[in-house]
Parts: C-alpha cells; sequence; structure tokens
C-alpha cells in the first residue's frame, strides 16, 4: 500500500506545540478565528512558524493551502525567527517629508541588513512600516510596541545601543 | 494643601517624545520635595508639537507647559509648589491651556472630551456628558434614532463620505435576524492620527456611538477592526470595553433597557487595504483581505453575509453627541453638504503639528499657516498631500481651497479621513509619484488586474520618464495608465492611486524634466 501521505515529524518544540494548541482552543469555536490564532501563535512564539500551519489548519477545518494563503497576505505575520527586538521603521509620506528616506539608507546601514533582516548579533530585526499613526511627529519607528517620534539617525543609533545594551 | 492635579499625557505620540519618563520624574520630583500630588495621564490634547505636554490645575483651569522632559520636573515642580493657588510662572509654560490659540480656536465636538479626562476612567466620562446620547437613544424607537443621524448631515469620516444615515437606514430595514455594526478602525492612511487619538484619549465614545448604532439598526454584535500598529489603542479599547460591560453598558441588557449589545476587538496584521471596508469584513472572517465585489452592499450582505453597519471611528464618535445635543445642533456647524466637523491632522514638515477639530468651511491655507505656523524646516512650503496616500498633492495656487468634500472634489482632490501632509521646497514630486504607485503595488489586494499590475507598471513608467527616455511618450503612457486605473479598478486603492500621481504631473511638471544631477534629494 502506497501512503497518500506522509506524516514528518513536526520541527517545533513541545512548548511551542503546546502555545499553538492554547491558540485554537481558545479561538477555534469564535467566528473569524484565523487572524486571533495568528496573532495568538505570533505573539507566543515570535512567529509563524510552518509547521503550525497543520494543527491551524485542521482546528479550523481549512487546508493548509488556506492557512497558507491567511498568513502570507498580511505583511504583519512572519514566517522565520525574529531578533530580539523588531524594528518597525515608517516609510510614509508624512514621514517622508521630514526625512524618512535618510533614516532608513541609515538604518539599513548602520544594522547592516535590508528590511525584513535580523542584525549579526541577532539583536534588530528591520521591518518597513506604512504609518504609525505619528505623523506630527515624523519621522517615527516603532520598536516593539514602543512608538518614537523625531528620529533623527543619531537619536536611531542611540535606541539602537539602549537595545543591545539591555539584551546583553 | 490639597493634592495638585497635575495631568501628563498617555497618548501614544506623547509617549513617543517621552511622556513617560516626564511623568515618572514629575512623581520622583513630587516626592522628595513632600508634595502631595495627584498624577492624571489623559489624552493628548493635540497640540503634539507641545508633547509632552503637562498641565496643572488650579482654580481658573488647566495651564499648559510643554515640551516638558525629566530633567524640567524639579523647576517645574518648584514653580508649581511657590505658587500657592495662581498660575505659576515657567519657561515653559503657555498660559491657560484653553486660551493657546491653536486650541481656542476649535470648535471640538467629537474631540470635546479628549485630553480633558481620563480614558479610563468610567466615571470621569459620565461627570463630562457621557452616555447621554445613549440615554437619548433608548428613549425612541431605532427608526427615530436613524432620522437624527441622517438630519445631523454626518457622512463617513473614513474618507468617503457616505451619509451614515443612509447606511444604518438600510441596515434597520434589511431583513434577517443576525445583524452585526463594525468598526473600521484600519487607520492606515499616512498624515492621520485622528482615529488613533480618539480610541487613547476617549474610548467610551467609541463605544457609546457603536452601541447607539446597534439599538438603531437591530445588531446585537460589535467588532472593532483594530490596525496592529496601534497597541497603546488596544489596551485603551479593552479596559474601556470591561468597564462599559462591568457598568451595564454593554453585555445582555444595555443600561436595563432589555437590549443587548457586545463588543470586541480584532486586531488586523498590516494590510492598508483592509481599510477598505469589504476588504475588512473579508480580513474579520478569517481571510486574505480582498476587496468583495459590490453589489451586494455590506449594509445588506456584509459581515459572515449579514447586514451590517461599517463605519469609521470618527463616524461613531460623532453619533453620541448629535443624539445628545440633536441633528441641529451638528448639522449647524459646516458649509454646503458637508456638515458639522471635521478633525483635521496637521502632519509632516510643519512647525505646530496637531489634531484640529473645526467645522467644514475653513481655507487650506489658513490651516498650514495660522495653524501650522509654516514648515519645521522653516523653508516655503511647496505642496501638501490631503486625504493619504491616495489624496491628491495641492499647490500653493489651491491653498484657498475650502475644507469641504465637494470643493476638494471639484479641485480632483479629496479631503479624505482628513490628514494634511506638508512638504517643503526640496521635495522631488516625481519621488513622490514614483511613491504612489510603489504603495498601491505594495498593498495591492491583488483581485484586480488595473491595481495589481498597473502600479508595478506605473513605477516603471515613472523611471523612464524621469531618466527621459522618450519622455513625451512615456507621460502619454502613464496618463493612459492612469485612466485605466482610474476607471477600472475594483475598489479606492487602484482606483485613487492615479490622483497622487497626476496632481504631481499636472502641477509639478517640472520635477520630471530636470536633469537628476539638479533635483533635490526628497
Amino acid at each position: 500500500m502506497i501512503p497518500l501521505k506522509v506524516e514528518r515529524p513536526s520541527s517545533l518544540t513541545s512548548e511551542e506545540q503546546a502555545a499553538v494548541q492554547r491558540a485554537c482552543d481558545e479561538w477555534q469555536d469564535k467566528p473569524g478565528a484565523l487572524l486571533p490564532i495568528l496573532h495568538a501563535v505570533q505573539d507566543a512564539i515570535g512567529f509563524v512558524p510552518p509547521d503550525a500551519l497543520e494543527p491551524i489548519a485542521k482546528a479550523l477545518n481549512l487546508s493548509r493551502a488556506e492557512v497558507h494563503g491567511v498568513v502570507t497576505f498580511y505583511h504583519y505575520f512572519r514566517t522565520k525567527r525574529s531578533g530580539r527586538h523588531v524594528v518597525h521603521l515608517c516609510r510614509a509620506e508624512a514621514c517622508q517629508s521630514l526625512g524618512a528616506a535618510t533614516l532608513e539608507r541609515h538604518a539599513k546601514r548602520s544594522l547592516g541588513v535590508d528590511f525584513h533582516g535580523t542584525s549579526a548579533d541577532g539583536a534588530v530585526t528591520l521591518e518597513p512600516v506604512y504609518c504609525l499613526g505619528n505623523c506630527a511627529l515624523g519621522p517615527a519607528l516603532m520598536i516593539d510596541e514602543e512608538l518614537k517620534g523625531r528620529v533623527s539617525p543619531e537619536r536611531f543609533d542611540e535606541l539602537m545601543r539602549s537595545l543591545r545594551a539591555e539584551a546583553r | 494643601m490639597s493634592a495638585l492635579k497635575i495631568y501628563v499625557p498617555r497618548d501614544a505620540a506623547a509617549r513617543s517624545m517621552g511622556a513617560d519618563a516626564t511623568a515618572h520624574a514629575i512623581a520622583a520630583e513630587a516626592e522628595r520635595r513632600g508634595l502631595e500630588i495627584q498624577l492624571i495621564r489623559n489624552g493628548s490634547r493635540g497640540l503634539l508639537w507641545l508633547e509632552p505636554m503637562v498641565e496643572l490645575e488650579v482654580a481658573g483651569g488647566r495651564y499648559a507647559y510643554g515640551p516638558v522632559q525629566p530633567q524640567d520636573a524639579p523647576s517645574l515642580l518648584e514653580a508649581f509648589q511657590g505658587a500657592a493657588g495662581r498660575a505659576p510662572q515657567h519657561p515653559l509654560a503657555h498660559g491657560l491651556t484653553e486660551k493657546i490659540p491653536y486650541l481656542e480656536r476649535q470648535q471640538r465636538l467629537t474631540f470635546a472630551r479628549v485630553g480633558i479626562t481620563d480614558p479610563t476612567s468610567l466615571d470621569d466620562y459620565l461627570a463630562h456628558d457621557g452616555y447621554r446620547g445613549l440615554k437619548a437613544a433608548l428613549a425612541i424607537p431605532p427608526a427615530q434614532i436613524v432620522e437624527h443621524v441622517t438630519a445631523s448631515g454626518l457622512r463617513g469620516r473614513g474618507g468617503a463620505a457616505f451619509p451614515a444615515g443612509i447606511k444604518w437606514k438600510t441596515v434597520l430595514g434589511a431583513p434577517g435576524g443576525q445583524k452585526y455594526v463594525v468598526c473600521n478602525a484600519d487607520e492606515g492612511d499616512s498624515g492621520t492620527f485622528s482615529d488613533r487619538m480618539v480610541m487613547e484619549g476617549d474610548p467610551f465614545v467609541l463605544i457609546e456611538g457603536m452601541t447607539i448604532a446597534g439599538l438603531a439598526t437591530g445588531a446585537d454584535r460589535g467588532y472593532i477592526y483594530l490596525r496592529w500598529e496601534y497597541p497603546d489603542a488596544r489596551r485603551a479599547l479593552e479596559a474601556a470595553i470591561q468597564a462599559a460591560y462591568q457598568a451595564g453598558f454593554l453585555g445582555a441588557n444595555v443600561h436595563g433597557s432589555g437590549r443587548p449589545f457586545d463588543l470586541e476587538v480584532r486586531m488586523g496584521a498590516g494590510a492598508y487595504i483592509c481599510g477598505e471596508e469589504t476588504s475588512l469584513l473579508e480580513s474579520l472572517e478569517g481571510k486574505r483581505g480582498q476587496v468583495r465585489f459590490k453589489p451586494p452592499l455590506p449594509a445588506l450582505a456584509g459581515l459572515f453575509g449579514k447586514p451590517t453597519v461599517i463605519n469609521n471611528v470618527i463616524t461613531f464618535a460623532s453619533v453620541p453627541i448629535i443624539l445628545d445635543r440633536g441633528a441641529e445642533f451638528y448639522k449647524n456647524f459646516g458649509m454646503g453638504r458637508s456638515r458639522g466637523t471635521l478633525p483635521l491632522q496637521l502632519a509632516g514638515n510643519v512647525k505646530r503639528g496637531g489634531l484640529i477639530e473645526v467645522a467644514f468651511g475653513m481655507t487650506l491655507r489658513e490651516i498650514l499657516y495660522d495653524y501650522g505656523g509654516g514648515t519645521l524646516s522653516g523653508r516655503p512650503i511647496r505642496a501638501v498631500q490631503v486625504g493619504g496616500p491616495l489624496g491628491a498633492y495641492m499647490p500653493e495656487s489651491q491653498f484657498d481651497t475650502p475644507l469641504d468634500y465637494e470643493a476638494f472634489a471639484a479641485q480632483k482632490a479629496m479631503l479624505g479621513h482628513g490628514g494634511i501632509v506638508v512638504f517643503d521646497d526640496t521635495v522631488d514630486m516625481a519621488a513622490q509619484a514614483r511613491y504612489a504607485m510603489e504603495f498601491c503595488a505594495i498593498e495591492s489586494c491583488g483581485k484586480c488586474t488595473p491595481c495589481r499590475i498597473g502600479s508595478t507598471r506605473g513605477v516603471e513608467v515613472i523611471d523612464r520618464l524621469v531618466a527621459g527616455e522618450n519622455a513625451g511618450a512615456q507621460e502619454v503612457l502613464l496618463r493612459d495608465l492612469c485612466e485605466t486605473m482610474t476607471y477600472g479598478s475594483l475598489c479606492a486603492l487602484g482606483g485613487l492611486t492615479p490622483y497622487p500621481v497626476v496632481s504631481c504631473l499636472n502641477h509639478f511638471p517640472e520635477d520630471f524634466v530636470k536633469p537628476k544631477s539638479a533635483q533635490a534629494s526628497a
């Protein structure tokens, strides 16, 4: 007999599997559960691992492809582990008017990464974002959930230095 | 001596400038001096260039100081301590908050409480006219609530300016048991933050407005679809919803009326397109945020296929005062078919950026210069983009346009959600046009071809145009592409992206022909 589907062992740790299960248990009977589950998984694990898709799909009676389609549609969901901190740098017009493009070049150069990349020391993942709602105090960025305003290249360096100091 | 009442905003913009550190420094300094204070973390007054703006309450009102950094705490409290109930003098003083011209000249209806109350306190909300609109709504039948909203002239504040009353009436008249109220809190337009400020600074007013919408249309369940970029707003809303449940303003029996209304917050995940209402509904249902064909209208077949009222935060937040003070009161503000007030958001390269709620009819020039004081860089204003990333770039010659939906439309511009982004004369308008297409390409949901493919082709055409490769033909091609996107796209993302692009071409053609070396950097 030829097996229809080969079950691969999950790459998730047992803790991660438990986190995925908790998210499914909490939401699966509520309407529109998929985004809340993905948020809960990313909050717990730091990203949405590919091996989380199968159990989520099962819980919601969806195909793995449908879940994959949703994960990849939204910029916020990550499919790779991030650095210890995620810096979302605003690229939108209000911040552009105050030098966001210069800040973006500076950030990429000083961290040695492009967008979606993680600095070599694992401290910072740099992501673009289109408006943080701090448009009168640009250029703006968000470190994890902390909004910052009037971020000059010098202030950016200070902020990164303090992130790295606390990470040690 | 009773405790000094000191206000330090908890608004995310104020916190982005160090309000938490300032609050801590004030508390520590007060303790050091043995000074009894009551520290209240209020919303922001919207004078954002003064953030962190600290206020001290004395007999005559509240006095403003800003921007206050932690190192200013000792001198500030020294002044407060020595003032004995009078206005303390300090180099950072701005006098009575209410008398600061930026604030004094506004007409704050929707933002009446923002910056004044403690957003975590339901008691404070009730003490400042909170839930009076709901009480008025509970005393009249649903159809009459809808009539009040229609008569007020309130139009959707998310950008499309569709009359709210008509939407509500359609939902009220729609057959079927389950109906929903959905708040579009996916405020993605660059240059806008009014939704955020209301949700953080006065979350109960949104809850009240949505509850009234539920009563008016027969919907017993509401969702606030909030963008992930607003974690502070999420915390504020969730705390307020919990408080409203505990006090019986939400739940199975709204304020003893026997009528149910449940409300919860759902988080978006970084997709600009989810600010489009049908895409938002798809996302709430747990799917990719792809735009739906219309009809059917969401009012008839919305969330999970059920009749749904879907409005922007400011629209819902404007409803309580309409029910409380009457449709006439609200309607008497404004001009033409734009009734009431619009909370404008002055942003970008501007000296005094912030939240300006005024009646429709003021000119752009008054906002830019009288309120804004020109650019932060001190250079001349060259262009302003009004209405978010899909809004037109307006040159100086259009600054006398009154803030009115129809007047802006006549200029091939749009007021949208009321964001105004200022650029000085170093801006490269060809780069801005290119960015508009790039943004559309990044954020397109992919459902329709003009938007999905047109935006990418648009970037390429602009690149060739600026490089001078057969420029005349490229411009013809770009305008033709814009026409196709305008008339061929399924929703406003592809349909309005040509606004910024064509406005750059029309008003700033020189930026598309200058040799690269002569261009100022963007």
